[in-house]
């Protein structure tokens, strides 16, 4: 063809995050097309507050809190709530696997890969949206929260850190879960596969009961178990009770444990998924 | 630009673990030429057109694509290409119209380009009325016209097109051959796969004929019925019992091995419509009773089956493949 089509000047963020972006905002069109999957995302967290709430309430004592039946079931659900913010924003990795298992079925993935898009780009934009998906996941659960008798009682900008750890923390669940979407010969292989390791995780930890009242074994993997930490942060900077901590570095320093943890997940993951992706096809 | 063919591989072997898809493939494809890369089920064209487009890396042999490595320079060669494969890669939930958006975006085309170009190509293929409505309402033939037009955003000098049509009802496919052929118009160079010999027939000017992982044949479809030998003769029998009686009455007439398929009996022979009587005098002496008697020009299924000794059609039994294998040909 004689006419050559312009390529736009690089933009400043650079090539693989605007494809990202590109990417991205595919993957949250496609959120807003299929409502549903969007609402029962919605609905699943929202159940775990109820249940949880209400079922195991007055049945889980937290250490150093409540004299009382009352005060005791107020608190856990003050103690519950960090839990599930944790256990729920894990819970996006499962997105992610199913999402990429779904692209490379579809036979979308032979496309992106043989564009001149930055490497890695379909994958960067998976994470960002499924992450970005969790502030609203994150919104209507604060607000199931408040209307149970949760209250935030950190001052604002140490809550404002605490959303952020937990979306840190799904940005980087998001990289495990699209790393074995990869590996997926099928969705619906992906989306068993994609839950399976999250029950573990989450429930190895002090999402929902005080470490102290596991075995002293499970107490050395909970303590190092980043969704503990992550937890444990959320519910120091929110001003919820926290139980009493096991002597272990990580549970002595949450934050920067958090932090430290979800970098070196994401080095790994993203360098493991961006070279699984540069060898996969459709399938 | 030192390499002006648009492809130009040598060589190239392709195994996964034991299994050989590509076996010592040579291929050359000059610029503004349409090549048809010709085969059943599992003889390679995928597999060829996947490390042409920097899918797949090959395991031996190397190859060029407007002039670029694919193994050492594969963005160049994205750059350079367009891609359509066997089934339409656009995404379901987005519209026609997002869709081109998102793939001119990650082609780095000007925004303002995309947005021309968009409209452009949802015109000319047919899809304007339905440019806004998401992908999933579409029917088989809009996917593919879209997939097409995705893969042309970027206005590629080479096109890849892996079984454009599979697929497809006939009236979809004719459409989608008036769109590659104004493309070919256009001067784009084409490398298509096919297993319809008359889709190579009709869009490719040369063609290459594989069959397990290697060329077997080279040259125009004119070229290749002509290697074969020039008209063939085609009997049908009333009585599917009689194949066998007609296909030794034939032999005698013809310059070739009969074939039988069916109840319908064909050999090549030479001398125009003399022959046709002489047969007809023969099936009738030897009490042969006939529903359908011609003189054709040979079809390239013909070319395939004497060439391979079996119908391109057949899918031919796969060795064992693990999953990722599956569905590639």
């Amino acid at each position: 063809m004689s006419t050559v089509a312009p390529v736009r000047s690089r933009p400043i963020v650079g090539w693989a995050v605007h494809d990202g972006l590109v990417v991205a905002r595919r993957n949250l069109i496609q959120s807003i097309r299929v409502p549903e999957s969007l609402f029962f995302s919605l609905v699943q967290p929202v159940i775990f507050v109820l249940l949880f709430a209400y079922v195991f309430g007055g049945a889980i004592p937290i250490p150093g809190d409540g004299a009382n039946a009352e005060d005791a079931a107020n608190a856990y659900r003050n103690y519950l709530m960090p839990g599930i913010f944790g256990q729920t924003v894990a819970f996006a990795a499962a997105a992610s696997t199913v999402g990429i298992a779904e692209d490379m079925r579809k036979g979308l993935i032979d496309r992106f890969r043989a564009l001149p898009m930055a490497h890695g780009a379909v994958l960067i934009g998976r994470t960002f949206a499924d992450a970005g998906r969790q502030i609203l996941v994150l919104a209507v659960l604060s607000l199931t929260g408040l209307i149970v008798g949760w209250r935030i009682s950190g001052g604002v900008l140490n809550a404002i850190y605490a959303y952020l750890l937990l979306l840190l923390f799904a940005y980087t669940v998001s990289w495990v879960g699209s790393t074995i979407g990869l590996s997926m010969p099928n969705p619906e292989t992906a989306s068993t596969a994609g839950l399976a390791w999250l029950f573990p995780l989450t429930f190895l930890s002090n999402a929902f009961v005080p470490i102290s009242s596991m075995p002293d074994w499970l107490q050395a993997f909970a303590a190092f178990n980043p969704v503990s930490t992550l937890v444990l942060s959320t519910r120091e900077l929110f001003g919820n009770p926290t139980g009493i901590q096991p002597d272990y570095w990580p549970m002595q320093h949450p934050e920067a444990y958090t932090v430290l943890a979800c970098a070196v997940i994401i080095a790994i993951f993203a360098t493991l998924s961006v070279r699984k992706f540069g060898r996969t096809t459709s399938k | 630009m030192s390499d002006d063919r648009a492809v130009f591989a040598e060589g190239v072997v392709k195994k996964f673990g034991e299994v050989v898809a590509l076996d010592g493939m040579d291929l050359t494809v000059e610029r503004g030429q349409v090549v048809g890369l010709l085969g059943p089920n599992g003889a390679g064209k995928t597999t060829m057109v996947r490390i042409l487009s920097t899918l797949l890396a090959p395991t031996e042999g190397f190859a060029r694509v407007a002039g670029f490595d694919v193994v050492k320079e594969p963005d160049e060669v994205r750059r350079a290409i367009g891609l359509t494969g066997q089934y339409a890669a656009v995404d379901e939930y987005l519209t026609g119209r997002e869709n081109l958006r998102m793939f001119g975006d990650l082609y780095h085309l000007e925004p303002k380009y995309v947005k021309r170009r968009s409209q452009e190509l949802l015109d000319s293929f047919d899809l304007s009325e339905a440019a806004d409505r998401p992908v999933r309402t579409y029917s088989g033939g809009m996917r593919r016209r879209l997939d097409l037009a995705s893969s042309l955003i970027a206005r590629p000098s080479i096109l890849f097109l892996d079984e454009p049509t599979t697929g497809l009802d006939p009236r979809s496919r004719l459409g989608m051959w008036a769109v590659i052929e104004s493309l070919v118009a256009e001067g784009t160079t084409v490398l298509l796969t096919t297993q319809y010999l008359e889709e190579a027939d009709q869009l490719a000017q040369d063609i290459v004929v594989i069959d397990h992982g290697r060329v077997i044949a080279h040259g125009t479809a004119e070229a290749l019925k002509d290697q074969i030998g020039g008209d063939r003769i085609e009997v049908t029998v009333v009585n599917l019992g009689q194949a066998g009686a007609a296909a030794e009455v034939l032999r005698s007439v013809s310059t070739g091995e009969p074939a039988i398929e069916e109840g319908r009996v064909s050999a090549p022979v030479s001398g125009g419509s003399t022959v046709l009587v002489t047969a007809i005098r023969a099936l009738d002496v030897a009490g042969i009773e006939v529903s359908d008697l011609l003189l054709r020009r040979p079809t390239l299924d013909d070319v395939f089956m004497s060439l391979t000794g079996h119908a391109a059609e057949d899918a031919q039994p796969v060795p064992a493949k693990r999953g990722r294998k599956g569905r590639q040909s």
